[in-house]
């Protein structure tokens, strides 16, 4: 007991020299509380140094160290060696373009985040001298969930609608947007619709509920999608159906 | 990037998902017991065609078959994208179409009673 | 100074196998597949309205035509898949329709558990309306 030997069957890719991934295996001594991560590192440190993947904190709040294991979309620092049997198969996270071995391009992503404007765009712009923002309990909660996420994309990789349709700005971004939204102090709705009321925004969403499922932090960003959907219908049927009404 | 008109086609999507999810399964009871020969008596001729005959309830049944049909139709056409079938445009019109036919057709039925 | 290394992007291309990835997307499927029976159900009722709008005699050709065994097998996967959108539609209202009381989010129980009550009182009531007992 403590000690378990296990096998890791890892994608390795090399732009220089590969044309196409292929699967190497490793065989890892590892401690009954270990989680992947910690045999990556066991494996980068004693056994292949030319492995990369990315991680930091180990401790699942930075997002860096998402991967699928075992086809599904986790985060390596919390995937417990335990609650495995047999082969580990250990893939970059799905619908991403491989950079190398288990590190992603993530831009798209980046870009997204930037589109949706992830910052306050306040209502009423406010002198610093003025003092705070107040905002009460009940307004903190309308949005504190959908604060939560840690950008680890594990939400775009569960996605299937992500992977079919790469133009989709994607769960954690609309989810995001919504979090800005649904701030009292936040006056930029009308702006983020651009980007998620778009074809490309919440309309890609087909309601599967995988990112949901997958998040490691509970944002729900399938929630904060539907109701951008609901939001978005009852202002376009609104703005069409009574033009008179101004916003 | 410009907002979406999608809320035209998922508008009524997300209704007559709500009204299926409600309605369709004791619907779908009712004449799978007529179908064991146990058929409910709203389903003898003459209460059928008398309730038929009223305007609300017209109103009412061709609201239900455009909502679920549509539904139905949208759902398909996520389906089809998500199996792979790339000629999204082709699909939806097609399968809009067979929704609006049947919407057509019952109110024309309808409109016989 | 680190020699300059070339990049080459591999996409993993996007086949169907994702619906097999996890029973998830199983279950995503049997529930969007549900539209196939919903749908053809609504058909075969216009087409039901047809023959209600010809007659008698038309109408109880279409009685007769649900008793074959081919209607009563596809009334058997009809109920089961509008069971199943049903039960995945009102599970997913809590999700859309957040409802806040104070500081705090009703349960997404309460919500998905209303709309089912709603649900089977309704269902009861048109059963009992169309003297189906």
């Amino acid at each position: 007991m403590g000690e378990r030997t296990i096998e890791l069957e890892v994608l390795r890719y090399n732009p220089e020299t590969d044309s196409e991934p292929h699967f190497q295996r490793y065989s890892v001594t590892c401690r009954e509380e270990w989680v992947v991560l910690d045999a990556l590192n066991h494996i980068k440190e004693t056994i292949d140094p030319t492995l990369s993947y990315r991680w930091s904190c180990h401790m699942a709040v930075c997002g860096s160290c998402g991967m699928m294991i075992n086809k599904e979309p986790k985060l390596a620092c919390k995937a417990f060696i335990r609650n495995y049997e047999g082969v580990i198969r250990v893939e970059p996270l799905a619908h991403f373009p491989i950079e190398r071995d288990l590190v992603t391009v993530i831009d798209d992503f980046m870009d997204k985040l930037k589109r949706v404007r992830p910052y306050i765009i306040p209502k009423q712009v406010k002198a610093v001298a003025d003092g705070e923002y107040l905002q009460t309990p009940a307004e903190l909660n309308k949005f504190k969930q959908y604060s939560m996420c840690i950008n680890c994309m594990l939400c775009y990789a569960a996605c299937p609608e992500y992977g079919l349709i790469p133009k989709y700005v994607g769960p954690a971004a609309i989810a995001l947007a919504h979090r800005y939204n649904q701030d009292s102090r936040d006056g930029g709705r009308e702006q983020r619709q651009e980007e998620i009321a778009a074809t490309e925004g919440a309309w890609e969403c087909s309601f599967v509920g995988a990112c949901s499922e997958v998040c490691p932090e509970h944002v729900d960003p399938a929630g904060a999608i539907q109701q951008v959907k609901i939001k978005s219908t009852v202002d376009w049927y609104t703005e069409h159906l009574m033009p008179w009404l101004k916003k | 990037m410009a907002r979406s008109n999608k809320p035209i086609v998922w508008g009524p999507f997300a209704a007559g998902g709500t009204l299926t999810a409600f309605v369709t399964p004791v619907l779908i009871l009712l004449t799978l017991l007529a179908g064991l020969g146990h058929a409910p008596d709203l389903l003898a001729f003459d209460r059928m065609h008398a309730l038929a005959g009223h305007w609300l309830a017209k109103v009412a049944i061709a609201g239900t078959v455009f909502l679920s049909l549509w539904s139905a139709a949208h759902r398909l056409r996520i389906t089809c994208y998500d199996l792979g079938v790339r000629a999204d445009t082709l699909v939806a019109t097609v399968v809009y179409a067979v929704a609006l036919a049947g919407t057509g057709a019952s109110v024309l039925y309808l409109s016989r009673i | 100074m680190a020699e300059k290394v070339s990049r080459k992007p591999y996409v993993r291309e996007m086949t169907s196998e994702w619906i097999f990835r996890h029973p998830r997307y199983l279950r995503y499927m049997t529930r969007e597949f549900s539209c196939l029976f919903i749908g053809g159900w609504t058909l075969l009722m216009v087409w039901g309205l047809a023959q209600l709008a010809e007659g008698p005699q038309a109408w109880s050709a279409f009685i007769e035509c649900l008793k074959s065994p081919a209607s009563i097998v596809f009334h058997l996967f009809a109920l089961a898949f509008a069971l199943y959108h049903s039960v995945t539609w009102l599970n997913l209202t809590p999700k859309a329709l957040p409802v806040q009381i104070g500081e705090e989010f009703v349960p997404d129980a309460a919500i998905a558990g209303a709309h089912f009550a709603a649900w089977g009182v309704l269902t009861l009531a048109v059963l009992y309306l169309a003297g189906a007992f």
